[in-house]
């Protein structure tokens, strides 16, 4: 062995440790804040694509994880949130993918009351167009609140489609493949819906918190 | 060293050797990020605390550092700074950290750092290794708030929105200079073209006063 290595290597070692150390303190001392910041940031997300729905309890507790092949729009991981009063069904959340959008898969939430109504619909992680497709953000344009109220009998499911492809709905100024992207899979999660009302409330929750 | 060293330093770091305008380092967290001002500050201000830390760490520890595993330690220094800085982020401005997104810990990266590290940190003293890292960070950030400053106006016509990103608090619109704007800006081809005049600025600065140097 090269004389020096042993204290080369020693000197790594120990300012690895020190490294270490000084990370997990720093991890210590923030976690807590962390996991907080982080519930209240999905509350605060999921809330508004409930509308105006009473429900009692945190909408995070009662959570479904679908792993592909769901039947919901997009190849990855389907959220479902419930939320009850009473210990009746309210109202669903369903956090989805949207493919076919201009820049990749669009993350959205769609809230369904249990009559099968919608509550909002909100976006939630997207890389579209600043200025023509960020139009579906709730922040940039009203978009998404047309949205509101509608369910799959009004309009029906040919309905739901821009209005540039023979449909109801509003396409936004300068972009129609991504209000497309979002239109199809808000109808798929309705249609999904539609087949499955009972069986989405009644599944036990996949996941406690986060 | 006297103060007036760590003044130069300061002004190296500052304008002379800008990292950002001449060293030309650093420049994919600075066109990545620089939309508007508060994303340009905040990935500034995280950026030049790892800097002037980790100039501090190699310089001080740089006597038993020896030549054959200075690269590893230097990564270790500067990867533990950054997923400090990308905890603290995530626990006092969480809002920052989702709009900065995965820059914050891609400041690893930042080729300005580990430049400053093996260039001044391991063969100068801790006190001038600090005012380094603080001129170079410091020079690093305000190129980063001076870029997003003029895109945010040229691009959305606005001065300063999202402060609540930073500091909590309502979501604050801004100065509104004018409704809308040249879109360009806040594309990626406008960070091309900012950096472009801001580096063709200084040189015109220098060159100016160069000349008047010589009459």
């Amino acid at each position: 062995m090269t004389p020096g290595v042993a204290k080369r290597g020693t000197t790594l070692a120990a300012i690895a440790a020190i490294c270490a150390t000084l990370v997990a303190a720093t991890y210590q001392l923030t976690a807590a804040r962390i996991a907080a910041n982080e519930q209240a940031w999905l509350e605060n997300s999921l809330k508004p694509a409930l509308g105006d729905v009473d429900y009692e309890g945190s909408i995070t507790a009662a959570k479904l994880v679908l792993e592909p092949p769901h039947g919901l729009p997009g190849n990855d991981v389907a959220i479902i949130y419930r939320a009850y009063s009473g210990g009746v069904p309210v109202a669903a959340l369903f956090a989805v993918t949207a493919r076919g959008g201009y820049a990749g898969p669009i993350r959205i939430l769609v809230g369904i009351e249990a009559d099968g109504a919608i509550t909002g619909v909100r976006i939630l992680e997207h890389r579209e167009t600043p200025g023509l497709g960020d139009g579906i953000e709730e922040s940039r344009s009203d978009w998404v609140h047309q949205f509101y109220g509608r369910s799959l009998g009004d309009p029906p499911v040919t309905g739901w489609n821009l209005e540039a492809d023979g449909g109801d709905f509003d396409q936004l100024t300068g972009a129609t493949v991504t209000p497309r992207a979002v239109i199809k899979a808000i109808r798929e999660t309705l249609i999904y819906f539609d087949t499955n009302r009972e069986e989405i409330f009644d599944m036990p929750a996949t996941a406690e918190s986060l | 060293m006297t103060s007036g060293h760590f003044i130069d330093r300061l002004q190296t770091g500052l304008w002379r050797e800008n990292p950002g305008l001449v060293q030309l380092l650093g420049l994919c967290p600075l066109l990545a990020v620089t939309s508007t001002f508060i994303n340009g500050f905040g990935l500034g201000v995280a950026t030049l605390g790892v800097l002037t830390c980790s100039s501090v760490l190699v310089s001080a520890t740089r006597r038993w550092i020896l030549a054959e595993i200075r690269v590893p330690i230097y990564v270790l220094i500067i990867a533990s700074l950054v997923t400090c800085t990308e905890l603290i982020f995530k626990a006092w401005f969480p809002a920052l950290d989702r709009s900065l997104g995965i820059f914050i810990p891609l400041i690893v990266t930042n080729c300005a750092i580990v430049a400053r590290a093996e260039l001044f940190a391991s063969r100068n003293g801790v006190a001038a290794s600090f005012f380094d890292g603080l001129g170079m960070g410091t020079g690093f950030a305000l190129l980063l708030m001076a870029i997003g400053l003029f895109r945010e106006l040229i691009g959305k016509g606005s001065l300063f929105a999202d402060f609540h990103l930073l500091f909590g608090g309502e979501a604050l619109a801004g100065l509104v200079i004018v409704d809308g704007g040249w879109l360009l800006a806040v594309l990626p081809p406008g960070a091309f073209f900012s950096l472009a005049l801001a580096v063709a600025l200084k040189n015109y600065l220098d060159g100016k006063r160069g000349a008047a140097r010589r009459t």
